[in-house]
């Protein structure tokens, strides 16, 4: 990994614990990542069961956050990190409040899938659904692949993705429009379908911020609120 | 979104606006400036090429590993090491735009201009009030009441006056070391100086001395220009609004303090600031 080829700090303790809190992101990412493609296959599946395993998992997600925070708060009380410590500090305190939102839309997900396995189901089987949530899902593996090697290039690549979402979710609205348009009836199941691509679509978004506390950590420079463009440079230059 | 008086909602932002400015060299009336500056003591090379330009009214600090110059350099400032007979100097160091190893210079006064504070406080074995009369009486300051109000303004600068106005005869050896360190400041800024050089000022002081000797710094930067020596990298974040990394003799990287610790450019740096090696 790049960031350990950098050599390591006299105080090994302290290699230990900023080593201990990166693996503690990354297995909260996993978790998540998992809560996500859990979430969307069921409400694809119509499995209420999985749905609420989803739901239940939420707790651990969110003690995850606190107990890393609780973490990064001691490291920076007890070794004042400087430099690329501090960045990564900032960046873990950042990523892992984005995590936790990720892991509230996939509880939504969950009970828009306990909703919907009540309804009609659509001949397609929301396959719409299904592939926006692939997508997705793919999104935060790469971003958290991208953090784990402290890859700007990676997190930018997978900050693109984020585009193909945005229009893949303007199409299920299109379609949704549709349907309802056509069949009336349709409403309430397809205002649950829309409500799910939204918190699809949002965690793209999240995603997305990872990727820039990702550029801020290797390049030093915050990229919010910039445009793509502008992350490109910054990652390029 | 933020309107130009700064106002978001209701929210002042101006001061965060302020805060974000920042720190620009090449907005900075220079203060002392060496250029390509090489010092060697007999054979030894102990500061090679060092081009640095250090601004006025403001905190420079100089943090490095031991033996890596910074001191050495600090002293070239006042022409310390003038004292040191093996000690050559090439390169050029200007104060004010002036070059302080011209004839013309009377180096007594430039160590007037130019006042520093060491590691341990050495105030002289007198009383507190004529330890910070002393510059004066050396100058041929007569005038009584001039002296009086010297005295009682340099102590009240050095945030010492209120615990010492009432035993200004007392010995100054009677003093803590945290009070006799800020009287030894007290002392060097009684003659007005344009320069403070501070090597060290608080290493050999317990931690809320060391607090008082560094919101001192902060309030005399509003008149003095200030070069600090540390060897406590969180004091140089805390005071300076410069930072120079100095290694082997070498200026490395010279900057923002804000940016030396949230980003330094440079390797030896960054492992320096975060406590690595190799």
């Amino acid at each position: 990994m790049k960031q350990r080829n950098r050599g390591h700090h006299i105080s090994q303790q302290f290699d230990a614990e900023l080593e201990d809190v990166r693996n503690s992101v990354l297995a909260m990412g996993g978790l998540v990542e998992q809560q996500i493609i859990q979430a969307i296959t069921a409400l694809v599946e119509g499995d209420i069961k999985l749905a609420e395993m989803v739901i239940d998992n939420d707790m651990k997600v969110n003690s995850a956050e606190v107990a890393i925070d609780e973490e990064c708060t001691h490291i920076i009380a007890r070794r004042q990190p400087a430099a690329s410590d501090l960045r990564l500090i900032i960046a873990v305190i950042k990523t892992i409040t984005d995590l936790e939102r990720i892991g509230d839309q996939a509880e939504r997900i969950a009970r828009m899938g306990q909703r919907l396995a009540e309804k009609e189901r659509p001949k397609n089987q929301y396959g719409e659904l299904r592939h926006i949530g692939e997508l997705v899902a793919k999104m935060v593996h790469d971003t958290l692949d991208a953090f784990a090697r402290m890859d700007a290039e990676a997190a930018l690549e997978v900050a693109r993705q984020d585009l193909v979402i945005d229009q893949e979710y303007d199409g299920v609205m299109r379609q949704a429009l549709t349907f309802m348009m056509e069949d009336p009836r349709s409403i309430t199941r397809m205002l649950d379908v829309m409500w799910t691509a939204r918190a699809i679509e949002r965690i793209g978004d999240h995603s997305k911020n990872i990727c820039e506390y990702v550029i801020y950590l290797v390049k030093g420079k915050d990229v919010r609120h910039t445009g793509i463009g502008e992350l490109a440079k910054e990652v390029k230059g | 979104m933020v309107s130009k008086n700064g106002l978001t909602h209701g929210i002042n932002l101006d001061a965060l606006n302020r805060k974000q400015q920042a720190m620009d060299i090449n907005n900075e009336t220079i203060c002392l400036e060496t250029d390509a500056l090489n010092l060697f003591y007999a054979e030894k090379q102990a500061l090679s090429d060092i081009s640095i330009r250090l601004p006025e009214k403001r905190v420079s600090a100089f943090i490095g590993p031991s033996g890596c110059g910074k001191s050495t350099l600090l002293r070239c400032f006042n022409r310390m090491n003038d004292l040191v007979d093996t000690c050559r100097i090439e390169g050029n160091i200007l104060l004010s735009g002036e070059n302080i190893h011209d004839k013309k210079i009377d180096v007594a006064n430039l160590r007037r201009r130019v006042g520093m504070v060491f590691q341990k406080p050495n105030p002289f074995p007198k009383s507190i009030y004529e330890n910070v009369a002393y510059g004066l009486r050396l100058q041929g300051v007569k005038n009584r009441r001039l002296i009086d109000e010297r005295v009682e303004k340099s102590l009240k600068s050095a945030a010492l006056w209120e615990e010492v106005k009432d035993r200004l005869h007392d010995s100054a050896l009677g003093l803590s070391g945290g009070q006799q360190q800020r009287l030894v400041i007290a002392r060097a800024i009684a003659i007005e100086p344009e320069v403070l050089l501070l090597d060290e000022p608080a290493s050999a002081l317990d931690p809320i001395s060391t607090l008082k000797i560094e919101e001192l710094i902060h309030e005399l930067k509003n008149n003095y220009t200030i070069v600090i020596v540390t060897h406590n990298m969180q004091q140089a974040a805390r005071v300076s609004d410069y930072t120079a990394f100095m290694y082997l003799g070498e200026l490395i990287e010279f900057g923002d303090t804000d940016r030396i610790f949230t980003n330094p450019r440079k390797k030896q740096t960054e492992d320096y600031i975060t406590g690595r090696y190799g």
